[in-house]
């Protein structure tokens, strides 16, 4: 049984103004999530992914449909019983939301005190996760003392001081630079593989996404438009939203005024070879256009890796008889995906 | 000046009332208008009790009394003042009267401090499994401590305002000795020396005040 199951979920706001449509935050989504799993949710904003990812611990309630999380109903539960679910549910955000009268030991230590342990099992349980996230030196700091990526760090601490089975990532690293955002996804990556946490990231970075996820689900206007592995999605992504989302952290397919300036570039057929994970490579290829007395150059492209899968599209451009070019595409058609750019 | 010097008992004795008067004014309004505005704060739509009729009806009644002058409304709640403190002159009365003004005018400060509280540190501490109660007193009011000190400090300034015009229903304290020694007496230098003492009581609470907000918002 998936840890939490979404089934047909919709969650509508009244309008701004009366007389206006209700306005369709969350249009049926059904969403499984395993656990041990790193879920990458991503879409543009406004595109519900914030809202949905608050249904999980239920600071926003669904209008419809069925929530359930670790075997127990989320929708329509008194509001004490959903303070014990969210003992079992961490959050982490986008600007951190410290507590900023409190001192990063007694930020780590709040829920430890909303769930009631004892003051030894704190100081022990607040030791540790200072600890882990490498932040022990910096206890009887105030938030405001620290880095972007320090807050983010006792973000996290504090997200896991009841020992939660699940992690709510909300743009976690969309307010920091690009060296510190690596170093809280490695320590994201490790609160998954060393603790075991399932983690639901929320992103509109496809780069995050690419570094930390298993799955993905692609989020438009509300709706779910395409999810699935994290590589399939990347190698061979079939909704428009996705390709571009894909196209951020992949160069793929030139686009035509990309095209355009290739051609211009140079001569020959330009053709986009794909390559994935398990097809020929891209030895035998090259061989083959050599054998066949092609010349070929390499214009654009890349090979990508995800957690050690790897794809990616490299386009040529091929000078030689049209006969013979035609004759080893179509030869090469059936094992690696080729599309000629007209 | 000879005129002040055997007046100097009375002086001290009316600082005294003016501390006395505004010192329980200050707590019984400060802790009613404290939870007037965390009503009014709470109740507001999209907040943690999000009330819509409620929130309405605390706003208008706050409306309602915040704008009336003090001296209107001192008269005008005499027969409450007499109903609940049992006289409707005197200390007592005043600072019943006083606290009931006060709180209105509080509750606003409080409300506008506690707006500032950033609404993501709400929902952090209520994604933890916070109860409402103890996000108020754990998360709410800590979070906007140095405001609301800097808010009461204000309002104390606006009380010794306000409590000058006790004489009026026979009450005590610097307004009514600058009035009754001073000025019906012709006697400016009285009249300006409870002046003094006022800016002195004045420039030492403000100076606690920022002290202590100081402290809070470590800067």
């Amino acid at each position: 049984m998936p840890l939490i199951s979404l089934r047909n979920v919709t969650k509508s706001f009244p309008p701004g103004r009366r007389g206006e449509p209700l306005v369709h935050a969350i249009d049926n989504v059904s969403l499984d999530i395993e656990a041990g799993e790193i879920y990458g949710i991503i879409g543009y904003s406004g595109a519900g992914k914030s809202t949905l990812v608050r249904l999980i611990n239920a600071l926003e309630k669904a209008t419809s449909g069925e929530i359930i999380v670790d075997g127990q109903q989320v929708t329509n539960v008194p509001d004490r019983q959903l303070r014990t679910l969210r003992l079992d549910i961490g959050m982490i955000f986008q600007q951190f939301n410290l507590f900023s009268a409190k001192t990063v030991w007694n930020n780590v230590a709040y829920p430890l005190r909303v769930a009631g342990r004892t003051r030894d099992e704190i100081q022990a349980r607040v030791t540790e996760l200072l600890d882990f996230v490498g932040l022990a030196d910096k206890a009887s700091n105030y938030p405001e003392q620290l880095s972007g990526g320090q807050k983010q760090r006792v973000g996290i601490a504090r997200a896991l001081a009841t020992s939660p089975k699940i992690l709510l990532a909300d743009e976690a690293t969309s307010a920091l630079d690009p060296e510190t955002t690596h170093e809280v996804l490695r320590l994201l990556r490790r609160v998954n593989e060393e603790l075991g946490i399932t983690i639901v990231v929320i992103t509109h970075e496809m780069d995050v996404i690419q570094t930390l996820a298993t799955k993905v689900a692609v989020m438009d206007s509300g709706r779910i438009v395409e999810q699935g592995d994290v590589f399939d999605v990347f190698s061979n992504p079939r909704e428009a939203s996705s390709q571009r989302f894909v196209s951020t952290v992949v160069r793929g397919i030139p686009a035509p005024d990309e095209l355009a300036a290739l051609r211009e570039r140079h001569r020959g057929r330009i053709v986009t070879f794909s390559f994935r994970d398990g097809d020929s490579s891209q030895a035998s290829v090259f061989l083959e256009l050599a054998a066949a007395g092609i010349e070929f150059e390499l214009v654009y492209g890349g090979i990508n890796d995800i957690r050690g899968r790897a794809f990616g599209h490299l386009t040529l451009a091929l000078t030689g008889a049209d006969s013979v070019i035609d004759a080893t595409l179509h030869h090469m058609a059936g094992r690696i995906t080729v599309k000629e750019l007209a | 000046m000879e005129d002040l010097i055997p007046l100097t008992p009375q002086l001290w004795e009316a600082t005294y009332e003016t501390l006395y008067i505004v010192g329980l004014s200050l707590l019984f309004g400060g802790l009613g208008g404290l939870l007037l505005g965390i009503g009014l704060y709470t109740t507001r739509a999209g907040s943690i009790l999000g009330n819509r009729a409620v929130f309405g009806t605390l706003n208008i009644i706050v409306n309602i009394f915040r704008p009336i002058p003090f001296i209107i409304f001192l008269a005008a709640a005499q027969p409450l003042a007499r109903a609940v403190t049992g006289t409707g002159i005197g200390n007592s009365a005043i600072i019943f009267t006083l606290s009931l003004a006060a709180a209105f005018g509080i509750s606003r400060i409080v409300e506008q401090n506690l707006l500032t509280v950033q609404p993501g540190v709400i929902e952090a501490a209520r994604s933890v499994g916070a109860g409402r109660l103890r996000i108020i007193l754990t998360i709410l009011i800590p979070e906007a401590l140095g405001p609301l000190i800097l808010g009461f400090t204000f309002i104390f300034v606006a009380l010794v305002d306000m409590s000058a015009v006790a004489g009026y229903v026979g009450g005590g304290g610097l307004g009514n000795f600058a009035i009754q020694y001073g000025y019906r007496q012709f006697n400016p230098v009285v009249t300006w020396a409870a002046v003094i003492v006022i800016i002195l009581l004045v420039q030492a609470v403000q100076l606690l005040g920022n002290v202590l907000a100081r402290k809070v918002l470590r800067r």
